[in-house]
């Protein structure tokens, strides 16, 4: 076993996990507290990654991008919330699904006639384009280690507002019993669109820490929000540490599952039959995994207490 | 199937009249999803051609209509039954992927119509499934890897490791290297593909990495050209794993690399049929004309829309305009009585073009503008290996 | 409950308008339009069988693209073995064979899956389903033997007696008879004692529990069935289309025919066939205008939830949900 490949794919796992965190937090947000289904999550996470590329180019500077495209995203939340969202909350769960899969195809297309098929390809300072040697020999890009660094800042920072906030302490309250918080004389509108704009930031966020690497792309939603949804479910709905452990476990599964599943396969069967089927069943593996998690534990690895 | 489409000839002789004043050609390519990037550039080209023809192909108009694959095969499929059903075409054209080709090849042959591809190339239409109605203006697709097999001989480099996408094309692509390639093969990745390909390649290039390989060699078509040559310059592979590629480094990727200014990319070496600065005066004036009314370079899969035209004019032209003389019209695309933008070529037994291959850098033009040249002449009218598989009745 | 209310009146006038429209084109030289409506009919008897476990029992299933895999699989696979030789004890064109373990295949694949996920409520059946499809989706995508992603070609359709699947009329009417027989099951099952429970439970599954119903065993049974049925539809599409590719197992097509159903009104008789038809329909008019037809497409289905309860049933018999 080649130890040093092994590390570099662990923080590979860790940095893809960090990023579904990013993503899966705001939709555990958004589910557990405001009971909203929402599969147009993925694309305030392709927003983030277009509105941060035109903004690069425009200020010539990735990280004051990104300073100015986590507003904007925002923004952009709490204006689906206002306008859409809102008059959804009295819906069941397959009216939720119907109409955010409308709102995909809207914004995939209106990205698509906004900023044209090509994707955008983002620059990074020279600072950040570099790589570093963590070990002896091991040499991994900064710019992935700077996406380690920022998702696990951003997960102690909710893990902070969730538990010792004002905010947060509605937000715990409102995903146990939402009927008392309005009881108790808080303004539950705001505290929904609050909610949802965070989602929103965080979903925009992830995007624009992968754009660098991926390039901002049509559709670049679509593949991470059906993830982001088996992480949540494996966490539990609503659970934010779930969504942590859930992202990691994902992260780490899949990346290493790509990895090291076709040599795994070639003691058992030929060279080449492994190498085809090795991406295929890495693939299956986190569903199985989730499959499994729900056999055991219907609600998922960690169930908000009350609900 | 057979029935059916004789009953949809049969209908169709009903309600239009025997002789059409226009003619009428299919091209299906990919128009949404990220992979239009690709789409409209063939669209762009086969329009420029149309144009240079006057809108005429002989007397007859030329009535070109577009469709959408959707990147999907089952979606491609669709639409050409559509044309070949509804529209009634003549010729179906375009074609990127080599698995929607595959997927939709059925419909237009048994219909009886000419399937032109500009682009797509899978091993089996130029062998077991070659049919005396289809014809490539492109190439098969092992025979560009091929070329980058012995580049990589003629350099002297002894291991390589090989990465490119689970697809149809994919697959050809590295047997195309792996035919030709001398040295050993340390290690090879095939990634998801698709409208939900994988495009975080941190994985394998740390697996290409750590095998200890001396070159790498990848095909990444359309969007995830991007995507793989920024993870390969952040990852400082430059120097530690020089890149040679096929279909990655094109027009359509080189001025989203240049405007973030990947340098990284300035040192690879790739194959090609066809490049912009090919001396003939049908290419001078393809490019010329292309520039001037898109402001970018055309890339390789415009020169071979551009080309489909021409091939579908001459086939058209040769037989004054009767569109049901097919083996006059077959007899004609075979002789290639056109100019092609790459130069002259012939058609093999099984319709696959014989022609050169280049091997190509980057360099910048007059205005500092990315943009490719030829190196040298790898193969010099190259055979496809799938040709003596094609048994044409 | 039988009676012929306004709602039975419409079935029939839609049903009507469905067998006749797309042979007045045929035989106007319209060849295309048939087979619209066929992929339309084929589509319809899906949305059918997922009906039966989403809008009469409640449970979401967002895996039912897999079983539509299936079938079409079934009619692939037999076929490739006899041009391409290898598994002969497999290798047929005979259509009965190959409905048949369409049907079979579904069928078990429903049971075990369904066993598992049952256990689970919610959004996390929802997910659980898709969780199971999903697995489907990237076996078929790792077996490089049929085609892998690039999807298998198939060959020849089934060979069955009585009718010939290459004729496209025939084919056309085999689907539409089986979408008729499907809705008549669909009917006859929920009016039964069975129906009943699934019904009850849906509704209140603590209740149903109380009065010594199993209701797990229930849905389990309804969900099996529907599989089976749309296995059946898959085996259909797959000789409709000649072609199968792993993408027709994606969660996205999961998702369409959960569209279909609600589009056109969960827990009736025509809803799903509505909702296919006015699905597929405003597709293909908006996609054959503009390649940006998504936009348009999702405003609608946006202003559907938003202002029309019920989906299209309830527009047009005027029941809320």
């Amino acid at each position: 076993m080649d130890y040093g490949l092994l590390f570099i794919q662990t923080l590979n796992g860790l940095q893809l996990g960090l990023l579904l965190f990013l993503v899966a937090s705001g939709l555990t947000l958004v589910f557990g507290i405001l009971d909203f289904v929402n599969l147009a999550h993925g694309s305030l996470y392709m927003l983030g990654a277009f509105i941060c590329a035109s903004l690069t180019y425009l200020t010539g500077n990735f990280l004051i991008a990104v300073v100015l495209a986590l507003p904007a995203t925002g923004a952009l939340g709490y204006l689906l919330e206002r306008f859409l969202v809102r008059s959804l909350y009295t819906r069941d769960h397959l009216d939720h699904v119907l109409a955010t899969f409308g709102l995909i195809l809207v914004l995939d297309t209106l990205t698509h006639l906004i900023w044209g098929p090509a994707g955008i390809a983002i620059p990074l300072p020279d600072w950040l384009d570099g790589q570093v040697e963590v070990l002896s020999g091991v040499v991994v890009p900064t710019f992935r280690l700077l996406i380690i660094a920022v998702g696990l800042a951003t997960a102690a920072g909710l893990f902070w507002l969730v538990n010792y906030t004002r905010l947060g302490m509605l937000i715990r309250a409102g995903a146990s019993n939402r009927t008392m918080v309005a009881a108790l004389g808080i303004d539950i509108q705001t505290l929904f669109a609050l909610v949802f704009a965070l989602g929103a930031m965080l979903a925009g966020l992830a995007g624009m820490l992968v754009a660098p690497i991926t390039e901002a792309s049509i559709g670049m939603g679509n593949n991470i929000i059906i993830t982001a949804f088996v992480v949540i479910i494996v966490g539990g709905i609503g659970s934010m540490k779930g969504a942590f452990v859930g992202a990691l476990l994902i992260g780490l599964i899949d990346t290493l599952g790509r990895s090291f599943i076709d040599d795994l396969f070639k003691l058992f069967v030929e060279s080449n039959t492994a190498e085809t089927a090795g991406p295929a069943v890495s693939g299956m593996l986190i569903y199985i995994l989730m499959a499994a998690i729900l056999a055991v534990r219907p609600q998922g690895l960690f169930p908000p207490k009350v609900r | 199937m057979k029935r059916l489409i004789t009953a949809a000839l049969a209908a169709t002789m009903l309600t239009t009249p025997a002789l059409a004043a226009e003619v009428k050609i299919g091209f299906v390519t990919t128009l949404s999803t990220g992979a239009a990037i690709i789409g409209n550039d063939m669209k762009a080209a086969a329009e420029l051609a149309v144009e240079h023809m006057g809108g005429k192909m002989g007397d007859l108009d030329v009535n070109l209509i577009f469709a959408d694959d959707g990147f999907k095969p089952e979606t491609g499929k669709q639409a050409t039954d559509k044309l070949v059903q509804q529209d009634n075409v003549d010729f179906v054209t375009g074609y990127i992927w080599s698995h929607i080709l595959l997927a939709s090849r059925k419909s237009v042959l048994d219909a009886g119509k000419f399937l032109i591809s500009a682009n797509a190339g899978p091993s089996q239409v130029a062998g077991p499934l070659c049919h005396k109605n289809f014809f490539s203006t492109s190439w098969q697709n092992d025979s560009t890897t091929m070329a980058v097999g012995e580049v990589l001989n003629q350099k002297g480099v002894k291991s390589i490791y090989i990465m490119a996408p689970n697809y149809a094309a994919g697959k050809d692509m590295v047997a195309g290297v792996e035919r030709t390639f001398k040295g050993t093969i340390l290690g090879k990745d095939m990634t998801k593909w698709g409208a939900d390909a994988q495009l975080d390649f941190s994985a394998e290039l740390a697996k290409a990495k750590a095998s200890g390989a001396e070159a790498l060699f990848v095909f990444y078509p359309g969007a995830a050209a991007g995507a793989f040559i920024k993870q390969y310059h952040q990852a400082g592979l430059k120097d530690v794993l020089p890149l040679y590629s096929a279909f990655t480094v094109d027009a359509l990727s080189l001025p989203k690399l240049q405007a973030a200014n990947f340098e990284s990319v300035l040192g690879s070496v790739f194959t090609q049929e066809w490049d912009p600065s090919l001396d003939n005066p049908a290419n001078k004036k393809f490019v010329a004309d292309f520039k001037a009314k898109h402001g970018t370079y055309p890339s390789f899969y415009a020169a071979q829309s551009y080309d489909a035209m021409f091939l579908i004019k001459s086939a058209v032209e040769a037989v004054n305009g009767d569109l049901t003389n097919m083996d006059g019209m077959r007899d004609a695309m075979r002789a290639v009585k056109y100019d092609s933008v790459r130069g002259p070529y012939t058609y093999g037994v099984n319709h696959m073009p014989i022609e050169n291959f280049y091997e190509r850098e980057v360099v910048a033009d007059a205005d500092g503008v990315w943009t490719t040249r030829v190196v040298s002449t790898v193969y010099t009218n190259h055979v496809d290996p799938y040709a003596t598989e094609c048994n044409m009745e | 409950m039988i009676g012929f209310g306004k709602s039975s009146w419409v079935t029939l006038a839609i049903m009507a308008i469905l067998l006749v429209l797309p042979m007045v084109f045929y035989w106007n030289g319209n060849t295309f339009y048939l087979s619209l409506a066929t992929r339309l009919t084929i589509l319809a008897i899906a949305a059918v069988s997922l009906n039966l476990v989403l809008g009469y029992g409640g449970l979401i299933s967002f895996g039912h693209a897999a079983y539509i895999g299936f079938g079409a699989y079934a009619v692939g696979i037999p076929t490739y073995h006899v041009f391409y030789g290898g598994a002969e004890g497999i290798a047929t064109t005979n259509g009965l064979f190959q409905f048949g373990v369409a049907v079979g295949i579904s069928a078990l694949f429903a049971l075990i899956t369904g066993a598992i996920s049952l256990r689970t409520k919610g959004v996390y059946f929802i997910m659980i389903t898709m969780a199971f499809a999903q697995m489907a989706y990237y076996m078929f995508l790792s077996i490089e033997e049929y085609g892998g992603d690039d999807g298998l070609v198939i060959e020849v359709r089934s060979k069955l007696p009585l009718v010939d699947l290459d004729n496209p009329m025939e084919l056309f009417v085999l689907s539409y008879v089986s979408l008729v027989v499907a809705m008549l099951m669909v009917r006859t099952i929920i009016h039964s004692r069975f129906g009943m429970v699934l019904q009850g439970a849906k509704g209140n599954n603590e209740r149903m529990v109380t009065l010594g119903y199993n209701s797990y065993l229930y849905r389990l049974v309804a969900f099996t069935i529907s599989g089976a049925m749309c296995g059946f539809a898959g085996a259909l599409m797959g000789n409709f289309s000649s072609f199968i590719s792993p993408e027709m197992m994606a969660w996205s097509r999961s998702g369409e025919l959960m569209f279909m159903v609600i589009l056109g009104g969960t827990a009736t008789t025509l809803g799903p066939v509505l909702g296919s038809a006015v699905f597929i329909v405003v597709e293909e008019f908006m996609s054959s205008y503009t390649v940006y037809w998504h936009l348009p497409f999702g405003l609608m289905l946006i202003g559907i939830v938003l202002f029309v309860r019920g989906g299209l049933m309830g527009l047009l018999v005027g029941k809320g949900r």
